[in-house]
């Protein structure tokens, strides 16, 4: 997770224009960091890479849209690291 | 082209499921209100205009590749460069490739052009949505039919299909 972390803060950074520093695991990434979702595609298409997975944020949308989840599941950062780390488990598995 | 009506490609040269790419060609028209404007005695296609044909031969693909089941729209432009100039009757060769297929968008690279010599290109992103209104995969429809779309199933197995007189029956 702390690797996941790291490597997600740092695309954060890079796409956002964030400074590093403010990004924590505890930052939600949409009403601590702004993070629009035109910025989120691109984010999302760099995590996508890096980690060799697809993000389904479309599933996502969906089932916050619906009031099946909540964003701080999806969007606070150390909770979206779990779910990389789930998706790269299960591409492994 | 029919600058007017935002029809900006013309005709599939070349598809390959398998790579994932779409060649098309299209023609800059000779004569267009817009070059009344862009630019007094000195008729320009507008560089916007280089980007949505670049956009719309990716989304073309993009939908081509998802069997028309969903939408494309343009999010986002990078690295985009317009190189030199496009003037009426020229034909812009556009090769789009779709390099990152992600959940409700995607990714592609694209270029154009002109008698083998590079005019612009750039990575688009372009947001896949269920189509908003039904009339509207009828039109994308029409447009895959009037631009020679290959819509045979079996064309990943053999490589690049040839451009053909479409056929939808297998949508």
């Amino acid at each position: 997770m702390s690797s996941t972390f790291e490597t997600v803060a740092n695309i954060i950074a890079e796409t956002c224009d964030i400074p590093r520093e403010n990004i924590t695991p505890e930052s939600h990434a949409i009403d601590d960091l702004g993070i629009d979702s035109l910025d989120f595609l691109d984010i999302a298409f760099a995590i996508d890479k890096a980690f060799g997975i697809k993000l389904p944020l479309e599933q996502w949308t969906q089932e916050v849209n619906e009031g099946k989840a909540t964003t701080e599941q999806y969007f606070v950062l150390e909770n979206l690291c779990a779910r990389i780390d789930e998706l790269i488990a299960a591409k492994s598995a | 082209m029919r600058l007017e009506y935002f029809q900006m490609v013309d005709k599939v040269l070349a598809l390959d499921l398998e790579a994932r790419t779409l060649r098309t060609a299209n023609t800059v028209p000779d004569q267009s209100p817009i070059f009344e404007g862009h630019f007094p005695g000195h008729p320009l296609l507008p560089g916007v205009l280089l980007f949505e044909i670049m956009a719309q031969t990716s989304g073309m693909l993009l939908l081509r590749l998802h069997n028309y089941d969903r939408m494309a729209f343009l999010a986002t432009v990078d690295k985009g460069k317009l190189r030199t100039f496009v003037t009426p009757g020229q034909v812009i060769e556009v090769f789009s490739q779709l390099v990152h297929d992600g959940s409700g968008f995607a990714r592609l690279k694209a270029e154009g052009r002109v008698e083998g010599k590079l005019v612009c290109n750039a990575e688009v992103t372009l947001k896949t949505m269920p189509f908003p209104a039904p009339e509207l995969r009828g039109y994308l429809l029409q447009t895959a039919e009037r631009i020679g779309m290959p819509m045979d199933a079996s064309a990943p197995a053999g490589g690049p299909a040839p451009a053909s007189v479409g056929n939808l029956t297998h949508v």
